[in-house]
């Protein structure tokens, strides 16, 4: 791997008491983000990158802490010295969105007015509140426009809604492996996801935190689901095939496959670490995004607010936000004569794709913000 | 004579491009005549390339390109978004050629195309004497060749004249890259290596 790891790094709070009035009507009256910085902030203040996650990601984008070596960042091969999110060269912030489990307020936070977890009464968020959020936490690092907003999938989709709610604040976005909005059958995967969750019998309405218990089982069905949809045939096929963990057929419905070993695998660790509230508002987050329905579903007219420079990329195999569906936003862009480049990457991943080390993919990204003077 | 970064047919349609133009350059490579353009005439250039290597190069050159496959159309663009539309030595290797010729004259207001001239008599000659010619605008061997339709400077004007398009200009060069200076068209399709054409069409 070229470059270097930013190394061990801190997380950092940052509590804001300004209530945050959300779209859909309901108000955060204080709040707490969790974010980590890796790099300088320059004394223009002009080199600042926000990496925005996806739908199970967090503040701990690279590097890892001290004390646990093998806790290394979600997007670690993508950002360092020498990476393509050079830290010899740029500032770089990584934040939990509110409604995250890792830190920043969310659902598992104790609300302040009831002693108790939010619960089922934390409000929905939609991007564009994570936006205002991400706005506020900027203010406070001193940064008046990034030199970059940057993310893949539901990340990409905060970048492209950072370009269009603060233009004057973002000066290129990069959009990767994202969407303008979700389809009927994005939304529909969602939604079985979602229905794992809420009937789950542990659920209890979503405060199951004071019944001491968890709804695992709906949350892990919820990732073997989600999982299915970020990898693709041909990669499911040349990983597992048909094989089996033992070399007959036990004729049961115990792990018999090793795809049904693995997606078990994956589901059981998701389970036990995230919060279900949380995969329920990310996903409603998701389905809500489409900045083009301030416009009446017109998509350029959404974008000629914009100012920034844009890299959109997508990645062949993606079946969850396909290549076309990136193009829509490159068409969209184009008929505002925005600056913008396409890269569609042919890496066999899938959705995943946008977190794999890739020699072209991430030279693109690299090329791209080389450009970028500060 | 010396012509910019090695391509004749770059000063001639940087002659024919004003500044401030929109101008897509189609199969633009990495970017050499878009920034050539950028710099000498500061148009708007957007280029639309389908190799990975050339993406790379091309972002890295700072420009604005679209990964596509011209076969496909150019879907991405809106009717008359530019001034000019560029496809610089590769008609001939697209299959869908009144296709492509099509879009270019939807998306732009004029369309600059140049091909090299299978009809040049050194081609001829190499024929004649038994060989596929290999030549300065023909460079590759008949097996490695990405060229996929083979045409003279008169078939493509037949063809213009059957699409109804309006050919407004034509530039005809040798192979050292000097204009043929004739206007007869027998001549030119004689003498000419590398054919560059300005089409618009009536509207």
């Amino acid at each position: 791997m070229p470059g270097q790891s930013v190394g061990a790094v801190q997380s950092q709070r940052a509590h804001f008491d300004e209530p945050l009035h959300l779209r859909s009507g309901g108000v955060l009256p204080a709040y707490d983000l969790v974010y980590e910085t890796y790099g300088t902030l320059n004394a223009a203040k002009s080199n600042a990158i926000l990496v925005c996650h996806a739908l199970s990601g967090h503040h701990h984008v690279a590097g890892h802490y001290a004390d646990q070596p093998e806790n290394v960042g979600w997007w670690d091969n993508i950002v360092g010295p020498g990476r393509p999110l050079d830290t010899d060269r740029f500032f770089i912030v990584g934040l939990n969105n509110l409604g995250g489990c890792h830190g920043s307020t969310g659902p598992s936070s104790i609300n302040p007015a009831t002693g108790k977890p939010w619960g089922a009464s934390f409000p929905i968020v939609a991007v564009n509140d994570w936006v205002h959020a991400q706005a506020r936490l900027a203010d406070r690092l001193g940064i008046d426009s990034w030199a970059a907003v940057v993310g893949g999938s539901l990340g990409g989709m905060q970048a492209l809604r950072w370009s269009i709610t603060f233009p004057e604040r973002v000066r290129n976005a990069v959009v990767i492996a994202a969407a303008p909005k979700l389809s009927a059958q994005n939304i529909a995967f969602n939604d079985v996801a979602r229905q794992a969750i809420l009937t789950d019998p542990d659920f209890h309405g979503g405060d199951y935190y004071e019944h001491n218990t968890r709804p695992v089982r709906g949350l892990r069905l919820a990732r073997m689901l989600g999982h299915i949809t970020y990898l693709s045939d041909d990669q499911m096929g040349e990983k597992f095939g048909r094989e089996l963990r033992n070399s007959a057929f036990s004729f049961g419905f115990d792990v018999e496959f090793e795809v049904e070993s693995y997606l078990r695998y994956q589901g059981d660790k998701f389970a036990g670490y995230f919060d279900a509230n949380t995969y329920l508002l990310m996903t409603k987050a998701l389905d809500y995004f489409d900045p083009s329905r301030e416009d009446n579903g017109n998509l350029t007219a959404t974008l000629a607010r914009t100012r920034a420079n844009f890299l959109i990329a997508s990645f062949t195999t993606d079946w969850r936000f396909t290549p076309a569906r990136s193009k829509e936003i490159v068409s969209a862009l184009l008929a505002n004569h925005r600056n913008v480049s396409y890269a569609e990457i042919d890496l066999n991943f899938g959705h995943d794709s946008f977190l794999m080390e890739d020699a072209h993919y991430h030279g693109v990204v690299d090329a791209y913000l080389r450009n970028i003077k500060l | 004579m010396t012509h910019t970064l090695g391509r004749p047919d770059f000063d001639v349609i940087a002659g024919w491009v004003k500044p401030g133009h929109r101008v897509l350059d189609l199969g633009c490579g990495d970017g050499t005549l878009l920034k050539h353009l950028i710099e000498t005439r500061g148009v708007h250039g957007v280029g639309v390339e389908i190799d990975d290597a050339n993406i790379l190069a091309a972002i890295r050159n700072g420009i604005n390109i679209v990964q596509g496959n011209l076969e496909k159309g150019l879907d991405e663009f809106a009717d008359q978004a530019f001034d000019h539309v560029v496809l610089s030595r590769t008609l001939q290797t697209v299959r869908h050629t009144e296709g492509i010729l099509q879009e270019m004259l939807r998306v732009g207001r004029e369309a600059v195309v140049s091909f090299p001239n299978f009809a040049y008599w050194k081609n001829l000659r190499s024929v004649l004497d038994g060989r596929m010619p290999v030549s300065e605008d023909l460079p590759y061997e008949w097996y490695d060749s990405p060229n996929v339709r083979f045409f003279t400077l008169l078939d493509f004007e037949a063809l213009c004249d059957k699409m109804g398009l309006i050919i407004r200009e034509r530039h005809v060069l040798d192979e050292q890259g000097n204009r043929v200076d004739s206007s007869e068209s027998r001549d030119v399709n004689f003498l000419g290596s590398l054919a560059v054409y300005r089409l618009s069409r009536n509207r």
